[in-house]
């Protein structure tokens, strides 16, 4: 491990940092994706993959290189990474500069499972991101941010679980942006192979909640024959972050992904995640639950590509929105000619808090086999006036009760995560979202 | 002083009167019956003094121990002491009955004060064991997939928990079993007592059978027309409501 290579680096004088814009690609080997990145223009308003989205909010002039953090902010964001009670495994990142990383279980080592910061890996396991990393190309409209990404990413992490093994615990990063204007690339690469079972949850947050700043995150998931792979990011950046998130996840023989986005942070957040159903049986479960108040902005494009016949697929996406908060959902379903008896559903449900929010839903199908069952819906609606009539009737104040509602409301998505410890925590993470509100 | 009196009600849904002057006095430490049948205003009655938003109280009075409760919100009502069992309990998915019940109780607190967990759920356990209820009720959503009888049941248990002055319960029987009813009538029963008053409403003289009313009213066209003994229940069950509609006079109040 670097650690002393780290703290070398970081007690060196920061330079000033340098405009994202025009800082060029973060290390030899990078020139292509950086060229790629200025080559794509930014999204505009006519582009159908951005349809519905505030494309003037996506000016990337402001933001800066990341910067390595001081010790003082070292020790305070290593003390404010709480994860839950038991992780296999947890890294801690700041500004792209790994912080700790903390092997709870010795023995997973011992049976092959590799765990390393990116670059570490890079050295270490050449062939493994040869072969893996960024190879799912972005395809729902977020090409420029992916390759912005590939062009500034300077760590993250590798988990590979080799065949037969299964992790029971958790294993967990946190990815914290520091500063104002601060740029983070957040990494996530999970290989399971055969039979491989692996639950790994990325914690996204902001030092300051206020303080503006960008990140633009990648996560994929590769799962082998009759893997198990359960993937949770908790997106919690500050409120006035700009985000992207752009999310692939492979889904071999028989083999079942599950991923969950709560997006709580930012001011735009861009979400976008594909599941390719390549293998026969395979099945991919994708969740999200957004709490959005105030001007925030959560536009989710979603992608289940049945690539291989007896696939099946399961989306449930539900939004809370609150004051003048927009969201937006933009999900297709793709039956690939070969994928007979697919199965797969898509639902999408908003919360409409107040009458100045917006959410937009675009479900679509593209059927090219005939056995098949694909049914989607998205509806919205406001809570009911008998429900808060009877929470209210037992003393529950209407605030109290409208929460309660909402979190209910919310609860369909965790429960669906089956993972009652992850799922106490984002309850936790959602209720810490209404106490700061109003 | 100690009661839940209602006084020269008028109660309207959109422009349609329903409540007519209804005038009725429950003492704490009583029970009242609220006879009627379909579309006399049983309904609207129980919702208007919970505090529904639809139902607009166009003149008359409700004082809780001579407290005019109009002004207040539902929630503030149930706070100073009232209490409605719904006909129809609403279901709220994904939150649970052990959370329902401690906001419940928690809003009774003074402000940044909660419950005990563990007293909390000793007294929850304790309740729910005389209303038969499995302990896996504490972890499903608020009545969602429970059954007509378990809905009715659990109205009964937040009842318990939060010991209100006065409690109104809505066509209590509706869609019970005997036995459901036997239990519900019993859990009701057990809650009798000098610090509680309770109007029963019901369309059915059966209900009454299992929670005897210390004082029958009838009502029709949204008003009380005759006030009696337990015993006027079994001669309306017995003649129907034909009879009183027939011979209705002057409206009477209590």
């Amino acid at each position: 491990m670097s650690t002393v290579l780290l703290e070398e680096e970081m007690t060196d004088t920061p330079a000033a940092p340098a405009r994202l814009l025009s800082a060029g690609p973060a290390a030899p080997g990078q020139e292509a994706a950086w060229e790629q990145f200025t080559k794509i223009p930014l999204p505009t308003r006519t582009d159908e993959r951005w349809r519905f989205a505030n494309v003037k909010d996506l000016d990337l002039s402001p933001y800066l290189q990341p910067q390595p953090v001081d010790e003082t902010t070292r020790e305070e964001l290593l003390a404010r990474s709480r994860g839950l009670e038991k992780a296999a495994g947890r890294m801690v990142f700041a500004n792209d500069q790994l912080l700790s990383r903390e092997v709870l279980s010795e023995s997973l080592t011992r049976l092959g499972v590799v765990w390393l910061p990116l670059e570490q890996a890079l050295v270490e396991y050449p062939d493994l991101l040869q072969q893996y990393f960024m190879r799912e190309e972005a395809i729902l409209g977020g090409q420029k941010f992916a390759a912005l990404h590939a062009s500034q990413v300077r760590t993250g992490m590798l988990l590979f679980v080799p065949r037969g093994i299964e992790i029971d615990l958790p294993v967990e990063a946190f990815h914290w942006l520091h500063g104002a204007n601060s740029s983070c690339f957040p990494h996530t690469l999970i290989i399971a192979e055969e039979r491989a079972k692996v639950t790994v949850v990325d914690y996204y947050e902001s030092a300051d909640t206020n303080a503006p700043g960008l990140a633009c995150a990648v996560n994929d998931l590769w799962l082998g024959a009759g893997a198990q792979v359960t993937y949770v990011c908790a997106q919690n950046w500050s409120r006035e972050a700009l985000a992207f998130q752009i999310n692939a996840t492979v889904v071999g023989r028989d083999a079942q992904a599950r991923s969950l986005f709560a997006q709580l942070g930012g001011r735009h957040v861009r979400s976008e995640s594909v599941s390719h159903l390549r293998g026969p049986g395979g099945r991919s479960d994708m969740l999200a639950l957004t709490v959005a108040d105030n001007a925030q902005e959560v536009d989710a494009r979603t992608f289940q590509i049945h690539e291989a016949p007896n696939t099946s697929s399961d989306l449930l996406y539900k939004n809370s929105l609150d004051d003048a908060a927009r969201t937006i959902f933009s999900g297709l379903i793709r039956v690939d000619p070969g994928a007979q008896m697919t199965d797969a559903y898509q639902k999408v449900r908003n919360l409409l808090l107040s009458d100045d929010a917006e959410a937009n839903s675009a479900p679509g199908l593209e059927i090219e086999a005939d056995n098949v069952r694909c049914t989607h819906g998205a509806t919205s609606g406001q809570i009911e006036q008998e429900e808060l009539f009877y929470l209210m009737s037992r003393g529950i104040s209407k605030r109290a009760a409208q929460k309660l509602i909402v979190n209910g409301f919310l609860q369909e998505v965790i429960e669906r995560l089956d993972q009652p410890e992850i799922g106490a925590r984002l309850a936790e993470m959602v209720q810490a979202k209404f106490a700061a509100h109003r | 002083m100690s009661s839940l009196k209602i006084q020269d009600l008028h109660v309207r849904i959109g422009e349609k009167e329903i409540i007519r002057g209804l005038t009725l006095e429950i003492p704490k430490g009583e029970v009242h019956a609220i006879m009627g049948p379909n579309g006399s205003g049983k309904s609207t009655l129980s919702k208007a003094i919970g505090g529904h938003p639809d139902y607009t109280i166009t003149s008359g009075d409700v004082l809780l121990d001579g407290v005019s409760i109009l002004g207040m919100e539902p929630d503030e009502r149930a706070r100073q002491g009232l209490f409605l069992a719904f006909q129809y309990p609403m279901e709220i998915p994904g939150v649970s009955n052990a959370n329902f019940l401690r906001a419940a109780l928690n809003s009774r607190q003074s402000e940044g004060e909660e419950i005990e967990a563990v007293d909390f759920y000793e007294h929850l356990y304790e309740e729910m064991d005389k209303l038969e209820m499995r302990r896996e009720f504490t972890s499903r959503a608020v009545n969602e997939g429970f059954s007509g009888g378990e809905k009715k049941r659990n109205e009964i248990l937040q009842m318990a928990m939060l010991k209100p002055k006065y409690a109104i319960l809505d066509e209590t029987d509706s869609g019970l079993d005997i036995d459901a009813l036997k239990i519900v009538s019993a859990g009701v029963n057990a809650q009798r007592g000098p610090n509680i008053g309770c109007l029963v409403i019901t369309h059915y003289q059966r209900l009454l059978d299992y929670i005897v009313p210390d004082v029958v009213h009838v009502m029709v066209d949204g008003r009380i027309v005759r006030n009696g003994p337990k015993e006027l229940a079994l001669e309306l069950e017995e003649k129907g409501y034909d009879f009183i509609k027939d011979a209705l006079a002057e409206p009477v109040s209590a």
